[in-house]
């Protein structure tokens, strides 16, 4: 594989890790369902790109995939749900920006530390996009742990998704599963916006999850 | 492959998920409560004729001797337990916590929730297995916000959270798998075939192999329900129908642990890599401890008995962790026993609850007296859960800890003391529940007996005589795990 192909894998994958910071602070909604379009998108560009130095036609229907459903698809679905319920306010997180930040440097820091040595033997392409890719899953579970605000947490899930769509791409010749994978993700994907949202919304006419915390089963 | 064995394998598979689609298309709650029941028979048929005929392994799918024992277990808590939620769903629909159209949405889940269990155990390719866990756990999140009320949706979206970010690990875990085996197997199918990865993982890198065997145990430890990654699992058990809370106890928790189990063997075939014991026997450990205290702060009964089911994942995840051929035949022996005595237990707290409207323990009171059917099953259930002679339970506990003794008396200890705390908790509140004077509705319960009695009845015969052809094969089980 020559260098310039290695170096546009690794361009794509860091700016991966870069967009999921940018999930990391931001504090309006409209704001976090554009940056995670713009996510996938970087997610479904780098799919394709392993595709083609790969010469893994197959890839690139994943490729697809992600562009037309996490970039478009979910992300309008999601804006027009929210413009219904009325729900465009600001999120408030539950830890500061700035000490999010500070751990997303840190476990950015982690798996690089971790993973770089360890997968030494693989291969440079696959040993870098692991790193990036286990960057871009700790950064989605962050996302996931220091928000209240059920739709932030749905794309935090979503981002730990494309992070994992770009570890089995790396992994050079995975069977078919990564497909069956991505579909599934989709599924889930759909559900969670489908059922979750609006009967939320029936029951409690907002979807910040904190006002469910409040219940606390079985303790009178 | 021999033709009549994947025929077999194909019936496991195909009908419940042929009537996953029958039933979602069927608009009549009554034939289709038996429906439900005719298909996971079928599929208990189906499970058995493994016994006879066996198909040789695929690169999707495979038989061999652990998935069977999983596979039979699971079908035939399956059909018990479709015969209880027969009449527990009519009960329902008379009070009208459930509309006809969500009973519909049940029955497809239910048999979805079948197909993708048995899809789980009996898969070769580790993609496919996690593909199946994961159908597995989207339409158990679906069955606990059923009822859509406030505590419902509450336990649905933690649930929801929880095990996806798990399910996330686990398949970053296969990843990693896959790349350890890559560079040994060559790319492609077989790199991810089970019995090709345990035949060739001594030659795996040692590190690859350690860090993902870490995600796949959180991953799938989430789904087992080990401690400090349990938080979903009371509330899921709580809010849900009552027949789930008896699949997912008895069933679901015992497929994420074959996932585990599966890694485990793969692990323990390179010298190289970290012992996968260790880890098991702690994570086991903190659960068996932590779930045995928290027991005694339970209000709620079928939460109470969830926490109970985290101490017994526990103790099964414990005594896999110890290994060896003793360790691993009473780790087999509780996983079932478990399985058969928990699901009983959820039948009969499923008809308490209906009959005095509450799952509130406070509330209940004197059943003995005022059902004694439904009361002494209860006391029965609760006395085989906590491990008292002569039901079976008894015996495969003082297996584990008398195994442990001989090993490690630290460990044994600590585990034999949070047994005892947690029957403490366990008979305190079954005193509460069972005697004294009645309390709240006295009509009567309208029950199917049947799956309770069927369920207590072999877990106590497995305590008095364990037939010897269920010993060798338990024993070849374990005698392969190690």
């Amino acid at each position: 594989m020559d260098r310039l192909a290695l170096d546009v894998a690794h361009l794509f994958a860091g700016g991966l890790v870069l967009v999921s910071f940018m999930l990391l602070y931001q504090d309006r909604i409209f704001g976090l369902l554009n940056i995670f379009a713009l996510h996938a998108l970087v997610v479904s560009v780098s799919v394709a790109w392993q595709a083609y130095i790969q010469q893994a036609p197959h890839l690139y229907i994943t490729a697809t995939i992600a562009l037309v459903v996490k970039a478009f698809v979910i992300p309008v679905a999601l804006h027009r749900i929210i413009v219904r319920l009325g729900i465009h306010r600001e999120i408030d997180p539950v830890v500061g920006i700035g000490q999010t930040m500070l751990a997303g440097i840190g476990l950015v820091a982690l798996s690089i530390m971790v993973m770089l040595p360890i997968a030494a033997e693989a291969g440079t392409l696959v040993r870098e996009d692991l790193a990036f890719a286990l960057s871009v899953v700790l950064l989605g579970l962050l996302m996931m742990i220091s928000r209240h605000n059920a739709v932030s947490q749905v794309i935090g899930f979503m981002s730990i998704e494309n992070g994992l769509i770009l570890a089995a791409t790396g992994a050079k010749g995975m069977p078919l599963v990564v497909e069956i994978s991505v579909a599934f993700s989709i599924l889930v994907a759909l559900i969670v916006i489908g059922v979750f949202l609006f009967r939320i919304r029936e029951r409690f006419d907002t979807v910040d999850v904190s006002t469910l915390d409040q219940y606390r089963g079985g303790r009178p | 492959m021999s033709e009549p064995g994947s025929l077999v394998v194909g019936a496991i598979l195909a009908v419940p998920a042929a009537s996953a689609a029958l039933l979602a298309l069927l608009p009549d709650d009554r034939t289709s409560a038996r429906l439900n029941i005719s298909a996971t028979f079928l599929t208990l048929v189906a499970a058995l004729a493994l016994f006879v005929e066996r198909p040789s392994p695929g690169p999707y799918l495979i038989v061999d001797d652990l998935n069977i024992a999983f596979v039979v277990l699971n079908t035939f808590v399956g059909f018990t337990t479709s015969v209880f939620s027969g009449s527990y769903i009519a009960h329902e629909l008379e009070t009208g916590r459930l509309t006809p159209t969500y009973l519909r949405f049940y029955h497809a889940m239910y048999q979805t929730l079948m197909f993708a269990m048995n899809l789980a155990l009996l898969s070769n390719n580790v993609g496919l297995m996690w593909v199946a866990v994961e159908l597995a756990t989207l339409t158990t999140v679906l069955m606990v916000g059923i009822y859509r009320t406030h505590a419902a949706l509450e336990a649905a979206w933690k649930y929801f959270l929880l095990g996806s970010v798990g399910i996330a690990l686990a398949l970053f875990g296969t990843i990693l798998v896959y790349l350890a085996a890559r560079s040994v197997v060559g790319e492609g199918l077989d790199a991810m075939a089970w019995n090709v990865l345990v035949e060739r993982a001594a030659a795996f890198d040692p590190a690859l192999l350690n860090l993902s065997f870490v995600f796949l145990l959180l991953g799938y430890g989430t789904k087992v329900g080990l401690a400090p990654l349990h938080a979903w699992l009371p509330d899921a058990h709580a809010e849900g129908p009552t027949p789930i809370s008896a699949v997912l106890s008895g069933l679901l928790l015992n497929v994420a642990l074959f996932a585990v189990l599966r890694f485990k063997a793969v692990m323990s075939a390179n010298s190289g890599a970290l012992a996968p014991g260790p880890l098991m026997v702690s994570l086991g450990l903190l659960s068996v401890v932590f779930a045995s205290f928290m027991l005694y702060r339970r209000h709620d009964i079928k939460r109470m008995f969830a926490y109970s089911s985290i101490e017994h994942m526990g103790i099964i995840t414990f005594a896999f962790g110890m290994g060896g051929p003793l360790a691993n035949f009473a780790g087999l022996l509780h996983m079932t026993l478990h399985s058969l005595t928990k699901s009983a237990i959820f039948f009969c707290v499923g008809h308490i609850a209906q009959v005095k409207g509450t799952q509130q323990m406070a509330d209940i009171r004197g059943l003995t007296v005022s059902h004694p059917v439904l009361g002494w099953s209860l006391v029965l259930g609760v006395v085989a859960i906590v491990g008292l002679p002569p039901m079976g339970i008894f015996m495969s506990e003082f297996l584990i800890v008398t195994s442990t003794f001989a090993r490690e008396p630290v460990l044994a200890v600590v585990l034999g003391l949070s047994l005892l705390v947690a029957l403490g908790a366990l008979l305190l509140r079954l005193n509460g529940l069972a005697f004294g004077e009645p309390l709240g509705s006295q009509q009567p319960a309208t029950a199917s007996f049947v799956p309770v009695f069927a369920h207590l009845g072999l877990v106590f015969a497995a305590g008095i005589w364990l037939p010897p052809a269920l010993v060798t094969w338990f024993q070849h089980v374990a005698s392969r795990l190690s």
